[in-house]
């Protein structure tokens, strides 16, 4: 069985103890973390050019460097709290696409919600939706924190008694 | 035939900056365009002469600028902001863009936007994945407030030099005038981008550990900050004491270069972007040919006059339209000529639309779409929709609400 566990910066910890839990022991593990490369790109590119200024590139390590060396040591410290073996992986693109590329061939992903932390749609943020709903394996969706008892949810009126 | 020239010599400057020809760099081709203007008569060697005398200040203003900004680097400036960034958002998420607020908005005005985009947003994005939080809400604050917190000062914008020179309102009037319309364009910009980030702003139940160190309170560089606050206290003095700004700029700029020597001669020289300077001449001289034959008319019949609050909104709204059509710089150039025989409100407006307007596109302008083929020419996976998304959410109320709050100082100050 090959489950792939897909890591974020707000919710790596508790989507890791959990999936600790749940996975089986036979299970090939594989942790991935996306970088966004639009955001790489507005930090590292100084203007595409207002009125096409070809400015120097900012002084320091690349931006990208950064990315990776940071995407890397979180994946590291994730398999150090899931505590077994795992595969690491740091991608760069488009958050979902990436996510689904990488779960494919997979036999289950484990993600963590990543919106509010109620139960309701909002609960799963954009990214999230987007995988969860086109995600060609079953999917195992986490809570970052514990959900709310069933007393405090917000009932559409056609179903509140 | 003069006026088409003049058209046509302008339209080939604003796609030589836009399309980056690798053989006809801007500035050579925008310079080139400008001798034309003038060897075929389309504007008088006088017309050029004072054009080329007007901008010569403001445009030695922006070098000394420059190279202002460019000493606070070396200095360590913007290390020491990421570091005291880091440490006073104590790893929460929201707390940090708190902290990115204050620095971009302070380093833009005071620093100018430049300073912004180049210097402190890659050291913000470091910041953000060391402390291993979400980079986005930050990286995008630090690219807003660039355009929008760039209102405070003569010194934010190069726009906001040429409207001085061209305004005649001392610096402390400026600055105060301003004042308000900056407060209220970087509130309306933490309204929208605390709420459309929500999700990455979330706090972790269990923050991971980063290696960087938020135990101790960093030091700042005492020098540079030193002499940062000298030369904007001569800015504040500079009409009473009769002494252009550009002077405190340069005392500033050598002093910190004395301070911190560059690595290079060229370093130094290309902090101050020499290039860019020629290209800012070169397209004084061309808009100029185009004002007299004809484009200052339209302008001028585009533009409503007076000091009225609507009058004002209007005048910002145009303005933002010309800056995403034609680019801020030239927007600038064309309208300040038109505006500035009208009272300073007029002019600050202008400055109000010109500022905040290119958030709406990216890069202010059209060429938005030609950066799009460009990045994918790099095999660059971005995608410039996310940035459109939050320009249409922040741009039109931060411009209604900059106006009001400039209407209300023209009131008072």
């Amino acid at each position: 069985m090959r489950v792939l566990i897909w890591i974020t910066e707000s919710s790596w910890a508790a989507c890791v103890d959990q999936a600790r839990a749940l996975v089986p022991a036979d299970a090939e593990v594989m942790l991935v973390h996306v970088a966004a490369s639009d955001v790489e790109y507005l930090a590292g590119h100084p203007g595409p050019g207002r009125l096409g200024r070809r400015r120097p590139p900012p002084p320091g390590p690349p931006v990208r460097e950064i990315a990776e060396a940071e995407a890397m040591a979180l994946l590291e410290q994730a398999r150090e709290r899931l505590g077994r073996a795992a595969d690491l992986e740091a991608r760069r693109g488009r958050i979902e696409r990436e996510v689904l590329e990488a779960a494919e061939g997979c036999d289950l992903l484990i993600l963590c919600r990543d919106g509010e932390p109620r139960r309701e749609p909002k609960s799963i943020g954009h990214y999230a939706r987007f995988v969860v709903d086109h995600a060609g394996c079953p999917v195992l969706l986490l809570w970052s924190e514990p959900p709310p008892g069933i007393e405090q949810m917000h009932w559409p009126p056609h179903l509140r008694r | 035939m003069n006026e088409a020239l003049a058209l046509v010599a302008l339209a080939v400057s604003l796609t030589a900056a836009v399309a980056r020809w690798r053989y006809a760099p801007d500035w050579a081709v925008a310079a080139a365009a400008a001798v034309i203007v003038v060897a075929a008569g389309a504007l008088s060697f006088h017309g050029a002469r004072t054009s080329l005398g007007r901008l010569g200040p403001t445009v030695g203003f922006l070098a000394a600028l420059l190279v202002l900004a460019d000493g606070c680097r070396r200095a360590g400036l913007f290390d020491a902001l990421g570091a005291l960034m880091a440490f006073g958002s104590r790893r929460r998420p929201r707390r940090l863009l708190g902290m990115v607020f204050t620095v971009a908005a302070g380093t833009t005005a005071v620093l100018s936007l430049d300073a912004t985009i180049v210097l402190l947003t890659p050291i913000v994005f470091a910041t953000a994945a060391r402390l291993r939080v979400s980079p986005r809400p930050h990286v995008y604050a630090c690219s807003h407030l660039a355009n929008s917190a760039s209102l405070l000062l003569p010194v934010s914008n190069l726009t906001n030099l040429l409207a001085f020179a061209a305004c005649g309102v001392s610096f402390t009037r400026f600055a105060a005038l301003m004042a308000l319309p900056w407060l209220v364009a970087i509130a309306a910009e933490w309204v929208v981008l605390s709420r459309v980030f929500a999700d990455d702003l979330r706090q972790p139940a269990a923050p991971a550990e980063g290696d960087l160190a938020t135990e101790h309170r960093p030091r700042l560089p005492r020098f540079a900050l030193t002499v940062v606050a000298l030369t904007l206290v001569g800015f504040g003095v500079s009409s009473i004491v009769g002494v252009a700004p550009v002077w405190f700029a340069t005392a500033g700029a050598v002093a910190l270069t004395l301070y911190r020597w560059p690595d290079s001669l060229t370093g130094l020289i290309s902090a101050a972007e020499p290039t860019f300077l020629v290209f800012v001449l070169a397209l004084g001289v061309v808009v100029t040919a185009a004002g007299e034959h004809g484009l200052s008319s339209v302008v001028d019949s585009l533009i409503p006059h007076g000091s009225s609050l609507p009058a004002l909104l209007a005048v910002a709204a145009v303005s933002a339209v010309v800056a995403n059509l034609v680019n801020n710089l030239p927007a600038t150039l064309i309208i300040v000529a038109v505006v500035s025989a009208s009272a300073p409100g007029a002019v600050l407006a202008m400055l109000i639309g010109v500022n905040v307007g290119p958030n709406l596109t990216y890069v202010g302008s059209l060429a938005t779409l030609l950066w799009r083929r460009i990045v994918h020419a790099h095999d660059e996976d971005v995608d410039t929709g996310e940035f459109l998304k939050l320009g249409a959410l922040t741009v039109p109320g931060s411009l209604v609400a900059a106006t009001v709050g400039l209407w209300l100082a023209l009131q008072v100050v």
